[in-house]
């Protein structure tokens, strides 16, 4: 029987010919993620464990992203545990303030991940990397401490939907939008359990960043992972960002899905998904004026350089509206260095925005721009949960880099075309 | 593995920022975790759960991030089992590498009401509303699993060497 892309990259990573789904397996771990929020928990099981050192220094990487730079004394000392461990153990990628950024932002950029790995992080959007062909999941704290002491994991291989992409994106609508439609379309447990493998001949007009934001929400269907169909896209951004050598897993013809879904980009339109659940996803007409309070640009989901690209085009000369707070979160060092040199920073703000150091802060209500009882606002981030962002009587509404930029020069929820004309 | 408690009921879509809001993931003691357990979504919660008690809830329990302090506030705020329609993925892998017990049972999650003293046996597949008198029968656990879940958790089931 054929098997997917996930299915083939567990069954090379678990000593096996060929895997099926709902079989259990232990499988080789290429890397094993966490940051300063799930680490500390981590480190207590590992030292349960009674291990004196860890099972690749090379392996193992630890993002202070959340709450750093540190927001207070309880955050200081999580981190503190994180950089402590990182220390004794002598783990070779461990990211502080000067050297973080977002994590699922940073490991690409940073060449950490490949086409082909098995990858565990201790944070849910580890997701993401399967925009590099690689199976990529998220797990709890204590996955985390035994993936550190025997680099191994337990999987349940996971069946498919098969997402076949035809055509391409219009103008100001992004990955965002195609992925808050089908988590819409779907719903937020559509994926259960299972891959979202994306192919098709509408890969080629969607860029890296677009793929990042994709995969990223793949568990917001609730799914074990996503993944995208390697190409010269793929291996191009790998080389140029010193990545080790790419292996392709490429589906079998005769590959089981448990459902084909085809999309046509061309046809995705600027989609904005209402409170308490990524799955409310609505697109302009659908709804009246809504007035926001913040407006935050940022996050794993859409932290990076092209997302700020089109937000400064958006907002370049003109002002954010009147009580709108606008935040913007370049997601690492090295993506605020270059939005610096491209003038984006100054565009942001002379147009009345804040910009901010690398941080997670308020997407999960952290800090950085929490909200108050009944405020508004439309974010990049990914999930829009009672009570995400801050006080339970507070509203996110989850949109594209575009989107949240034409809301916060006009003061509503705002599509880009608006603004900007299609 | 056999449980009773009374039974306290949620719906769909429990996330993990109402089981254990991000603001209170400065810590990872688990009484302070508890202490804020399902804050977001039932205030009366901390008051009213009593050692034992089950959550019954709907479908996606435990959707979201991938935070062992959810399971870890459920576990030490004394539920001592969560019977839900499904779980979400990294909930319910993490829910048994620390020893919470979990299981999936539509027509269980669905039936039991508020209040109700239940009855699970696990081992026999079997829960019980002792308040209606309806039974439930279960799936057990994949043999792999149920390994962990006997061996107490993952970490020992990697210390007892049945994960090399």
């Amino acid at each position: 029987m054929g098997m997917t892309m996930t299915q083939k990259i567990l069954a090379a990573h678990s000593g096996k010919e060929s895997v099926s789904a709902g079989q259990l397996i232990l499988a080789d771990l290429d890397l094993v993620l966490g940051n300063d929020i799930t680490s500390p928990v981590a480190i207590k099981e590992f030292t349960k464990l009674g291990k004196d050192s860890v099972f690749d220094k090379n392996k193992i990487t630890m993002v202070m992203d959340h709450f750093a730079p540190n927001k207070d004394i309880k955050a200081a000392e999580q981190c503190k545990m994180c950089r402590d461990f990182c220390g004794d153990m002598d783990i070779t990628h461990f990211y502080d303030v000067g050297k973080m950024g977002i994590e699922h932002a940073l490991l690409p950029e940073k060449g950490l991940v490949t086409a082909g790995n098995v990858v565990i992080g201790a944070d849910s959007h580890t997701c993401t990397y399967g925009a590099l062909g690689a199976f990529s999941t998220g797990v709890g704290s204590t996955d985390m401490a035994c993936g550190m002491a025997v680099g191994k994991a337990w999987f349940k291989v996971p069946g498919a939907i098969k997402f076949n992409l035809t055509g391409s994106l219009r103008k100001y609508v992004s990955g965002k939008d195609v992925i808050l439609h089908i988590i819409g379309m779907i719903g937020v447990d559509g994926a259960l359990y299972r891959s979202m493998e994306f192919t098709g001949e509408g890969l080629s007009s969607l860029s890296m960043s677009d793929r990042l934001c994709i995969a990223n929400m793949a568990i917001e269907a609730g799914a074990k992972n996503g993944i995208f169909e390697v190409d010269d896209i793929t291996l191009d951004y790998i080389r140029e960002h010193g990545g080790s050598g790419p292996v392709i897993y490429k589906a079998d013809d005769d590959a089981v899905y448990d459902q084909v879904i085809n999309i046509d980009l061309s046809e995705i339109e600027p989609t904005v998904s209402f409170p308490h659940l990524p799955e409310n996803a609505k697109t302009f007409g659908e709804f009246g004026e809504i007035p926001i309070d913040q407006v935050v640009i940022g996050s794993c989901t859409n932290g990076r350089l092209e997302d700020l690209e089109i937000a400064a085009e958006i907002m370049k000369g003109k002002k954010c509206a009147d009580g709108v707070r606008v935040i913007i979160i370049p997601a690492t060092q090295q993506i605020y260095l270059d939005a610096m040199e491209k003038g984006l920073l100054k565009i942001f703000i002379e147009s009345g925005a804040v910009v901010s150091t690398p941080t997670c802060g308020p997407c999960l209500g952290g800090y950085m721009g929490i909200l108050a009882d009944g405020e508004r606002a439309v974010t990049t981030t990914n999930r829009n949960f009672v009570g995400r962002m801050g006080h339970t009587g507070s509203e996110v509404y989850l949109a594209s880099p575009a989107t949240a930029a034409a809301s916060a020069v006009t003061g509503k929820i705002s599509s880009p075309w608006e603004v900007m004309g299609k | 593995m056999k449980y009773t408690g009374n039974v306290i009921k949620y719906g769909d879509n429990v996330d993990t920022d109402v089981i254990i809001p991000a603001r209170y993931l400065n810590t990872s003691e688990h009484s302070e975790l508890a202490a804020h357990c399902m804050e977001d979504l039932d205030k009366t919660f901390v008051s009213r759960v009593k050692p034992g008690d089950i959550i019954a809830a709907g479908q996606n329990f435990g959707c979201g991030s991938s935070r062992e302090h959810a399971p870890i506030a459920i576990k030490a705020s004394g539920i001592s089992l969560v019977i839900a329609k499904s779980f979400a993925r990294i909930f319910y892998r993490n829910a048994i590498n620390i020893g919470l017990a979990i299981v999936e049972c539509p027509e269980a999650a669905e039936a039991l009401s508020e209040g109700d003293t239940v009855e699970a046996d696990l081992d026999n597949g079997i829960i019980r509303d002792l308040t209606t008198g309806k039974e439930f029968s279960v799936e057990p656990f994949p043999e792999f699993v149920q390994k962990i879940i006997e061996n107490g958790g993952l970490v020992q089931s990697i210390s007892n060497g049945v994960i090399k």
